[in-house]
């Protein structure tokens, strides 16, 4: 029997010694849905997506549906600026014709064979960015977890990341996850927002999961902050 | 003094093996489990010199031991690796230095290989090709790992498996190292010729390129010095080593 939904998650709890990231979360995933995970810093985003991809110890259920294959872009990837590896080779990894190579290059709009004889720590954040992007899409993934990085990414990179994810959506038919710290990006892209800190703030469409109360759930101070500011300021 | 042929070409095997791991090892920033094995052979390699056997052979026995129990600690506890390695190696150290015969010690810790038998020569030849073939298999599943443990584990590679063999693969070099350079210095064998090809490659192919070359002239350049003005060989290995280092620096492609 196929699952109706293409992820369900159940009970998950995540824990790195006494300190519980992530309490009883459920959610499902159905396919070509977006789901956008917001949430404040040290929330456990990055901890779901890797309990997601069974790659941190955790409890309770993540059920994929059989056969999926998941793209994963995380939110940083390079731990070393000076490493002498070249895009090509990052892409060698992989063990593919240069064509496809090329042509995925191409989908996430970097053209040229300059760009393959770079060091890969030497290229600007964006564009790193969507070389992961392509090094993923490469093996025709069903469903793709993006993390945003926090820093370090330009806001014209962003906001074009964030046209070609929709662009590659559309194509691709892809089911992703996303997290970001743009509420933006949720009004724009989300079919679907999980608002997270350590536990489950808020689930559901955006219209209907984000409003002020969640919000202030979720980020607290910070949003008293801004309103009360805005209050006085006019 | 003459030097034999045989330990020179035993030492540019074991210095392009291990320049070779040395580019796995910069690129994981583990440099100092590299050092520390080396320690960690030295009372495999006295118990071997008391008792008249193989020293690469006791100081194998140790280094398995060694990164057995690093492993096993590393997952029984949540210990950082640089505290158990750090922990272990002062260990080993202690217990090397009781055990080694007073004579024999400062060959154990400096290495000789002048004194490389015609049976140790093809062990150590075979030795080496047999890391170098097997490492080479698997040589991007590695760099994957330690490049990004996150994208390796996502993309089905199993990262603590890779760990693993590859700290068994540094053992092996190691056990062959402390002939040439003893085993205060083998870590340095393995390092500092990678550290050097890091700062002279803009890619993955040259860097693998020059750390083994640079291993294997460090060697080669180094025994012929110290024979010349008649010093033990390992220290002016490694010197050799720094050498190029310091050259890499000038010509640094990251300037």
């Amino acid at each position: 029997m196929i699952m109706e939904n293409i992820l369900e998650v159940k009970g998950l709890n995540v824990a790195f010694r006494e300190d519980r990231v992530i309490r009883d979360l459920n959610f499902n995933l159905k396919e070509k849905e977006n789901l956008v995970i917001v949430g404040p810093n040290g929330a456990g985003k990055s901890v779901l997506l890797r309990a997601l991809l069974n790659t941190v110890p955790h409890k309770g259920d993540v059920i994929w549906r059989k056969g999926i294959k998941i793209g994963y872009v995380p939110q940083r990837f390079l731990p070393d600026r000076d490493l002498p590896l070249s895009v090509e080779e990052f892409f060698d990894f992989k063990k593919l014709s240069i064509d496809k190579v090329h042509q995925a290059l191409c989908s996430v709009g970097l053209h040229g064979p300059s760009i393959l004889k770079k060091k890969i720590g030497v290229i600007s954040s964006g564009q790193l960015q969507r070389i992961m992007i392509a090094w993923v899409m490469i093996d025709d993934p069903d469903v793709l977890l993006f993390d945003e990085p926090t820093a370090g990414i330009d806001i014209e990179g962003e906001e074009t990341v964030y046209n070609l994810l929709a662009k590659l959506e559309k194509e691709k038919d892809l089911t992703m996850i996303l997290i970001t710290h743009d509420l933006n990006v949720v009004y724009k892209f989300a079919d679907s927002v999980l608002c997270l800190n350590k536990k489950l703030v808020c689930y559901g469409t955006p219209q209907e999961a984000l409003n002020p109360e969640s919000l202030n759930e979720l980020y607290g101070g910070d949003v008293k902050v801004y309103k009360h500011a805005h209050k006085h300021g006019n | 003094m003459e030097i034999s042929i045989y330990s020179l070409i035993a030492s540019v095997f074991v210095g392009g093996v291990a320049g070779y791991l040395g580019s796995l090892m910069i690129t994981k920033k583990m440099t100092l489990v590299g050092d520390a094995l080396g320690h960690v052979a030295l009372p495999g390699m006295g118990l071997a010199l008391y008792f008249g056997f193989n020293v690469s052979l006791g100081a194998l026995l140790f280094l398995l031991l060694g990164i057995l129990m690093i492993w096993y600690l590393e997952t029984k506890t949540n210990l950082p690796t640089e505290t158990l390695v750090g922990i272990i190696f002062v260990l080993s150290l202690s217990i090397g230095f009781l055990i080694t015969p007073d004579l024999e010690l400062l060959e154990a810790l400096v290495g000789d290989i002048a004194k490389i038998s015609v049976l140790d020569f093809w062990i150590t030849v075979f030795t080496s090709l047999i890391v170098l073939y097997g490492v080479r298999k698997i040589y991007p599943k590695l760099m994957l790992s330690f490049v990004s443990p996150d994208i390796a584990s996502a993309n089905g590679i199993s990262v603590k498996k890779y760990n693993l063999l590859y700290l068994l693969s540094i053992a092996v070099i190691v056990a062959l190292g402390v002939k040439v350079v003893g085993s205060l210095l083998v870590g340095a064998l393995v390092i500092v010729p990678a550290a050097a090809a890091k700062n002279l490659s803009n890619n993955m192919r040259q860097y693998v390129f020059l750390s083994v070359i640079i291993g294997m002239f460090s060697c080669v350049v180094g025994i012929i010095i110290a024979n010349q003005i008649v010093l033990p060989t390992g220290p002016i290995v490694i010197l050799t080593s720094v050498f190029f280092f310091v050259f890499s620096l000038i010509f640094s492609v990251d300037k």
